[in-house]
Formats: structure tokens, sequence, C-alpha cells
């Protein structure tokens, strides 16, 4: 599509022997909200510094903003905001004096890097703070901060590394609001997370990226019909007791998962199941009926083994 | 998605060299402006304390003995002060291109947020430098305004004097910001660097007394200092002695390793903050 954000074909990134990217297409649309999702050490990072043209790319074709980031990276780059996964503030400055001197970096005029400041404090709410140096602040208003500051140059495509990763629940909702309000301006975004609330809350398209491969892609909506069922019943048994039980209820379900202390049943009503288990005399310790969510897909994509 | 309002556009515009260079000192001149207090004592108290100690106390000794004289024509005071100068510009030179530095790139990690803009990491690197040369003009202007009301400054030669140091500190700093950028640890290097060159470097460049006093198989080293040519420099400047031959070979080899640095942190910017 040639009025694609980015366009990727085949990008590939490694470092020395390592692959971290290993050829994936990726297509961002205008205006849409695109998730990067998959465990530590899938390649998301790796392929967000690519599209952010710090990264050179190994091979491949890479476009961002119609423009190759080899070529045409600083002028690209004054088009983006980037919020990086760890925070890169200046702590010994004040939160105001932050967004001024990002600003500039960005060749912007002392006058208008100033009404922009004021302007994102409101919008991070961070006013009464402005004055004070960033070392104290909590980590939500430094989140708060770097999405500010990532705004100062008016970006048409902001790229977000878990943007909510180690803040407690009221600061990733707070952040998920000027999100959406971003979206509402016009802002495309592009984001990674390990959060599959997160990446339902706000994508409106995503791929799952695993061993440097993208292995799924679609609405959430879609990657949960294709690849998990609309209803889990989960039953809750005694650890170990759960694998004698496994034969009883294994046809009530579309597929069936063993965890140590419970069996996963994918179905597109749990309540029938549930009874239909009840009545073949399947007597577990607690029984949980719930909405599939793309934690679901997730786990049955990438595996529930660790890999780091 | 219709946007509510026409929204404010992104320039897209990259940086010309000079102008992201520029901007790099602002930035770092915004920091300075709030927390130049602590550098102040550092860098302008250090050099006076060896010209008390040396300049004042031993010198009075060397003076009154006379033997000294048959060395030095000039009273010690006015000998070490403009050599002080330069090696005022070396250790702060040192101490400018190695923790601020690394820090940068480790703990307080702002290259990464400059490196996300459209200056790239070359124009970053000279944004460095160029910061580090202001910071050592500025220690060197004050040093020299406290020099003169210790009487140890002779003619208005010594005001040349403190170009010629900013220059010698450049050639070491270039280089250092280079290694600097490459450290990955703790910066457990530096302390081998301030041990193993700055110290030595500081005693036997002939800034406490010529490098003819040196036994001759030591001399080569002194040769290779950045810091004997800045003092050949900054002592021939301050006490109108500097012969144009002698000085375009000191200029010339303290250029080649501003240069040389500049190129090698240049280098080492872009292979960091572009992986």
């Amino acid at each position: 599509m040639s009025d694609a954000l980015v366009q990727a074909r085949g990008l590939r990134k490694c470092f020395g022997d390592i692959e971290a990217v290993s050829g994936i297409d990726v297509d961002v649309r205008p205006g849409e909200a695109f998730g990067f999702l998959g465990p530590n050490g899938a390649g998301k990072s790796s392929a967000m510094r690519m599209i952010g043209c710090v990264s050179p790319r190994t091979a491949g074709e890479l476009q961002v903003l119609g423009l190759d980031p080899d070529v045409d990276g600083p002028r690209i780059r004054a088009r983006l905001g980037v919020v990086p996964q760890q925070d890169n503030l200046d702590t010994e400055l004040s939160v105001r004096d932050n967004l001024h001197v990002y600003g500039r970096y960005f060749g912007l005029s002392r006058a208008a890097v100033r009404a922009k400041a004021t302007e994102l404090l409101d919008f991070a709410q961070l006013t009464d703070r402005a004055s004070d140096k960033v070392e104290p602040l909590s980590g939500g208003m430094k989140r708060r901060l770097t999405i500010a500051r990532s705004l100062v140059n008016d970006p048409e495509l902001m790229l977000l590394d878990e943007p909510t990763t180690g803040l407690d629940p009221q600061a990733r909702h707070l952040l998920w609001d000027r999100l959406f309000r971003l979206k509402q301006q016009g802002v495309t975004l592009i984001l990674t997370t390990h959060y599959m609330d997160e990446a339902e809350q706000l994508c409106d398209r995503l791929v799952v990226m695993d061993g440097g491969l993208i292995v799924a892609e679609g609405s959430p909506g879609d990657l949960i019909a294709r690849y998990s069922s609309r209803e889990v019943l989960e039953l809750r048994f005694a650890p170990g007791e759960q694998h004698g039980q496994r034969a009883a209820v294994d046809e009530l379900a579309e597929r069936l998962e063993e965890l140590p202390d419970r069996l996963l049943l994918y179905t597109t009503d749990g309540e029938r199941a549930l009874s239909a288990a009840h009545q073949r005399g399947v007597r577990p310790v607690s029984s949980l009926v719930r909405r599939a969510t793309l934690e679901d897909v997730f786990l049955r994509l990438t595996g529930r083994s660790l890999v780091d | 998605m219709t946007a509510l309002l026409d929204p404010p556009r992104a320039t897209g515009a990259a940086l010309p060299g000079w102008r992201a260079t520029l901007l790099v000192v602002e930035g770092l001149w915004t920091w300075y402006r709030r927390n130049w207090r602590a550098t102040v004592i550092s860098s302008v108290l250090q050099p006076l304390l060896f010209l008390v100690a040396f300049g004042v106390g031993f010198g009075t000794l060397l003076d009154r003995g006379g033997r000294a004289q048959q060395v030095i024509d000039v009273p010690y005071l006015v000998y070490l002060a403009p050599a002080l100068l330069a090696v005022g510009a070396i250790q702060n030179a040192a101490f400018e291109s190695t923790y601020p530095v690394l820090s940068a790139f480790k703990w307080q990690r702002n290259y990464w947020g400059v490196s996300a803009t459209p200056i790239t990491p070359g124009q970053l690197a000279c944004g460095q430098l160029s910061w580090i040369t202001l910071r050592l003009a500025g220690s060197g202007a004050a040093y020299l305004l406290v020099i003169s009301l210790f009487g140890a400054a002779r003619g208005p030669g010594i005001v040349a004097a403190l170009p010629l140091a900013v220059l010698c500190g450049m050639a070491f700093s270039a280089p250092v910001v280079a290694f600097a950028a490459t450290v990955e640890n703790d910066g457990a290097a530096f302390n081998a660097l301030f041990r193993f060159v700055v110290m030595p470097m500081t005693l036997f460049s002939g800034t406490f007394f010529p490098i003819s006093q040196l036994p001759e198989p030591v001399r080569p080293l002194a040769w290779i200092s950045p810091l004997w040519h800045g003092t050949e420099l900054t002592r021939g400047a301050a006490l109108g002695v500097l012969e144009l031959g002698p000085a375009l070979g000191h200029t010339a080899y303290l250029a080649a390793l501003v240069i040389a640095g500049v190129l090698l942190a240049r280098w080492r910017f872009r292979a960091r903050l572009a992986r």
C-alpha cells in the first residue's frame, strides 16, 4: 500500500551472529494504532529502533513516512515522536527545561518551544511540577513527561516502546487516556507491549512477534477469533489432580490446555461446558468462565515457557 | 480518523552541522547555568592550590637559593603560572571528557534521547567537544584573572597563552571523549587514565622544571605528551620568548591530536548510538 506510513519488506537486523529480527513485513496506515506484541527478546525493540531511524537495518526494505531511513534519517526523525523503553530524561533539569531543551534539538525557535512546553505540561498534568527537578518525580510522572517530550515537535507518527511497563494501574489508565486523545487528533501510534490488556485497549491492529518473526497479524478481535475460542472455562484442582480429570472433559472443548493446577477448556459456551463437566462427575475445587483474551492468543502462539 | 483541529505539522527538516552543534552546546549550557557552582571549585581551585604551594611556597626557596636561576631566568612564580594554565586545561579536559560522557551514554542516557531527534551522533559528538572547549576557556580565563592578582603575569603575552592552553586541553579531551564513548562498564578504566596518564603527564611535562632536567632516555615520553607542547606554547607566549618555528611545530602536533580525536569521537558515537 503506497500511503502506508511505515512499510517494511523482509526487514532484518543482526547484531554480530545474533539475528534479532529475521525478516518481517509490516504496513502501518495513517491514523491507526499498531502494536508489536511478543515476549522479551522477540525483536520488538529492534524493529522499533529501525523504524525510529536510529538503528540501521541489516537487510530488507524499509520506508518511514515515504522516505528511506538510510538516506533521510534526520528528516524522518524530525517528524517522529519517540518514547523509549527506558526513560532518558535529563534528571538534573527541571520538568519544563526538559521540554525546552528537547524542542530546541528539533530546531524549533525559543518562542515556539516555550509555548509548546506550556501546552504539553497541561496535557501531561505536570503544570504544578514544572519548576521541579525530574529526579524526585514518580515513575508515572516521568513517563508522562517522556510522552510529553516526544510530542514537542508535533510528530505525525509516535513510537512507544513499552509505554506503561512498571507503572501502577492509575498511571497506566491516565497514560492510555492521553494516547487515546492523540489518536483522536490523527496521530499514528506504533507501540510495543507485553501487556495484553494494553494491546486490546489501544491497538486497532497488531502483530505477534516471536523469535524475530511475525507469527500472527490482525485486529485483537480477529486474533482471538482465529487463535482462541470465544470463552474459556478454567477448572481448578488441587495441584496434580488435574491430569486425572483430563479424559473426562477432553471432548467438551475445542482445545484443552493443562497447567499444574488446572485445566483450561477453550469453548464457545463456557457455562454449558461447565454443567456438562459436572454431569460427568468432575468436581473441581473452583471454576471460572471468562471471555477469551489476547493473552490466551499470546500464550498459544508464543508458548508458556520462559524465553530469557 | 477525522482530526478535530488542523493539527500543527512537524518541520521535517534536517539540521545543518553547525546548527546542530550549537543546539547541543545550548542544551549543555542549560544544565551548566543551574549547576555551575559545583564545577568552579574543582576547575579553578586546583591549579590555584598548585600555584600557591609550588609557585609561592616552593618558589620562594628556589629564588632565594639562586641556583635555579641557572636554568630559569625569571621568578619561579612567573615561570610556573602559565604552565599551570596548561595543566588546568588538561585536568579539566580529563574530568569533562570522562564521567559526564559515560553518564550521558549509560546512567542519565540523555545521548539516547538526542539520538531520536534530527541531530546525528556525529553532530552530538561535535557539540559535546565544543562545549568542553568553552568550559576550558571559561575556567582558564578565571584562572588568568586570579594569577594576575598574584602578580604572576608578566605582560600581555599571558592572554595569548589562554587559547593555546585550550588547544592543549582539547588535544587531550578529544581522544579521551572517543575513549569514554567506548567504555561499557562503570568507568574503572578512568581511574587508570587519571593515575597512569594524567598524573605522570602533570609531573613530567616541563610544568615544574624544564624537561632538560629529565634523564635523557625518559625525554621522548615528554615529547609525546600534549601537555609538554602546551606548556612550551603557554610559557613561551607568557614570557614573550616564543619562536615561530617551534611554535608552529607544537601547534601542529596539538592540532593533529584534536583532529584525530574529533574523527575518532564521531566514529565511536555513531558506533554506539546507531547500532
